[in-house]
């Protein structure tokens, strides 16, 4: 085959070529003549949107600041060098990393099934991965402690263990990865699989390269919804883990103890711990993301 | 011979998308699969890629017995309706994607999907996103990524079937320029027969999974082999049991030999050219002649003037054997200005 570019073809293009040049985002003249496309109306809607996310999210995430730097650094860093507290930190964050992985793996998979298996039941399994999403957090902790708990049916007694937390933090974040993959998932065309195959890539390759750079940002969204879950999870977990220092007390756990010893700056300290280490994360995942989708 | 297609059947349950398909598409040529929708024509084009299997029968590329191989170990280009873009990649790297899977070296792989790009012309938008394309453009890249990879055979399935009128235009007559220089062999489906009229060098013609005829264009403009081959690749009219086509009949306002008597019942003017439906005794539908402008003026004709019409010496004639012809008709979208005429209501 040649690919020598004969003069006939290349003018014939040409015309087409000038003749499609139209769509061309980001070149619009008003565009870099305006700053900003805001009209009187939409002026009054940023104003509501931002005086409603200040009073319901940053207020309190600045008294929260506010209250944990009321003691100095002395007293934010007695709080957080105590050994219990140190070792809460550890035991949640540590498991919500480890659940955030799983959740990734089981969440794109069980996506995946969802939306390109045919199967009986499908619609069952549709709803009941909503299930986490719907049940209160204590249900769900009276459910595992009656399936894992002291005569556990199942011969799993993991009460006052740390599979406890694991189990909970599983259950409550299952449905994020899962519904953040399932639309985009349905969005990528037959097609563009079986181009990639056609030009010589195998399965896995096609996933790698094609579908899972696609996926990444859904991945990453929900991977950062469900670590966010994990790491502020109480509720579901306090029944079955027991709550012992040091071995199965999280962080939220400390926290809640911290207030009921009227020691609120040092709860405070905790919370702002886990506020950033759930800041570090969403960018941290948002970094991969976008790599992810670059470079395949 | 390029292409070996024998025995190719396939099903889709209860639903018979190809019987009994021998083919041999030439080598270097290029040649549209032209038919109805839902007529087989993708199935068949899909089953030369690998992309589907058929039930019984083989494929034979360049003289290797593809049948059981899979799509991406045939080398072959293809090029779909809606452009099947990586949305997250550049251009750049759509087109080089068959180089990267075959680990060839970046430098390699750079020339190469420059010198594509440089082909298409889309040079200028390399570093772009597909999503920041038009369509056209989108179906250039396409294209430039099937190349890229020396694909054995280039196959496009209604590559144009999703742009508008103008630019499908542009695209088709490039396309040809394009096979006259890059002679890979190429099947094209389409449903258009102007567009397989006017690019391609073989037309198979299929319907209801069958072949109906192949052949050059002008072979089956010429002799069509049924009545459907002459009613989808171009407009036709009954006169005295025959489809024949408008512009093969000759109209007079004074009688001649071998002519039938009728009367004008409706003139349309339609841009250079004239229709004159004409009331003939004994057809069930006015037949249609279709004459140049200045033609009918020469004639003086008028609406209810007595007329004789008869098929000029040589016209390509296919007898009515099923009265309420059920030939599908050729999309009028198509932007081809010649819309079929059906000759039975």
């Amino acid at each position: 085959m040649t690919t020598a570019v004969t003069p006939s073809a290349s003018d014939a293009l040409a015309g087409t070529a000038a003749s499609e040049d139209t769509p061309t985002p980001g070149r619009s003249p008003r565009g870099r003549r305006r700053r900003t496309t805001l009209t009187r109306a939409s002026a009054i809607g940023l104003g509501v949107a931002m005086l409603w996310f200040s009073l319901l999210v940053l207020i309190p995430l600045v008294a929260v600041v506010v209250q944990a730097s009321s003691g100095g650094w002395a007293g934010y860093a007695e709080a957080l060098t105590s050994p219990q507290t140190l070792a809460a930190l550890e035991l949640t964050v540590g498991h919500a990393v480890l659940v955030t992985l799983v959740d990734v793996v089981m969440g794109t998979a069980i996506a995946w099934v969802l939306v390109r298996d045919s199967f009986v039941g499908k619609r069952v399994l549709e709803v009941v991965i909503d299930v986490p999403f719907a049940l209160p957090t204590i249900v769900a902790g009276l459910v595992l402690l009656s399936l894992y708990g002291a005569g556990s049916p199942l011969g799993l007694h993991w009460a006052n263990t740390s599979h406890a937390v694991t189990l909970a933090f599983l259950f409550v974040t299952l449905p994020f990865v899962v519904r953040t993959v399932q639309p985009v998932l349905m969005e990528i065309e037959p097609e563009v699989e079986e181009a990639a195959a056609s030009l010589g890539a195998s399965r896995f390759t096609v996933f790698r390269l094609v579908i899972l750079p696609s996926l990444a940002p859904a991945i990453t969204s929900g991977a950062a919804l469900a670590f966010a879950r994990a790491i502020s999870e109480y509720g579901s977990l306090v029944l079955l883990s027991g709550n012992l220092p040091y071995s199965t007390e999280v962080a939220s756990v400390r926290i809640l103890s911290f207030i009921e010893g009227d020691q609120l700056t040092a709860a405070s300290a905790v919370a702002s711990v886990l506020l950033l280490v759930a800041l570090v994360v969403i960018v941290g995942l948002e970094v991969v993301s976008r790599r992810v989708a670059r470079h395949g | 011979m390029s292409i070996r297609i024998s025995d190719v059947n396939k099903s889709f349950g209860d639903f018979a998308a190809l019987s009994d398909i021998d083919l041999d598409l030439p080598s270097g040529q290029l040649t549209a699969l032209l038919g109805p929708s839902g007529g087989g024509k993708s199935t068949l084009l899909r089953i030369i890629a690998g992309l589907e299997v058929g039930d019984t029968g083989t494929v034979e590329i360049e003289g290797v017995d593809a049948t059981r191989l899979p799509a991406r170990k045939r080398n072959v280009g293809f090029v779909f309706q809606h452009y099947a873009a990586f949305r997250h990649m550049s251009v750049a790297d759509n087109v080089g994607f068959g180089l990267k899977i075959r680990k060839r070296p970046k430098a390699e792989i750079k020339a190469r999907t420059a010198e594509m790009l440089e082909l298409v012309h889309l040079s200028q938008f390399a570093d772009r996103l597909p999503a920041q394309l038009s369509g056209g453009q989108r179906q250039r890249m396409a294209l430039a990524r099937a190349l890229a990879i020396e694909p054995t055979v280039l196959l496009l399935d209604e590559p144009f079937g999703a742009l508008d009128a103008k630019v499908r235009k542009e695209l088709r007559d490039w396309l040809r320029r394009l096979h006259d220089e890059v002679h890979v062999t190429t099947v094209f489906v389409t449903h258009d027969q102007e567009e397989a009229l006017e690019v391609a060098d073989r037309i198979v013609v299929i319907n209801h999974g069958r072949v109906e005829q192949e052949g050059t264009p002008d072979e089956l403009y010429d002799a069509p082999a049924s009545e459907f081959v002459m009613g989808f690749l171009g407009p036709v009219t009954t006169l005295q049991g025959h489809l024949v086509r408008p512009h093969d009949l000759e109209l007079e306002s004074h009688p001649f030999p071998e002519t039938v008597e009728g009367r004008v019942a409706r003139l349309t003017r339609v841009g250079f050219e004239v229709r004159v439906e004409v009331d003939v005794a004994g057809e069930r539908a006015p037949v249609l002649v279709t004459l140049t402008r200045a033609e009918s003026a020469h004639k003086g004709l008028t609406e209810g003037s007595a007329v004789w019409v008869r098929p000029v010496p040589g016209a390509s004639r296919v007898a009515v054997t099923d009265p309420a012809r059920t030939a599908a008709e050729p999309d009028l979208s198509t932007g081809s200005g010649e819309p079929l005429v059906a000759p039975l209501a």
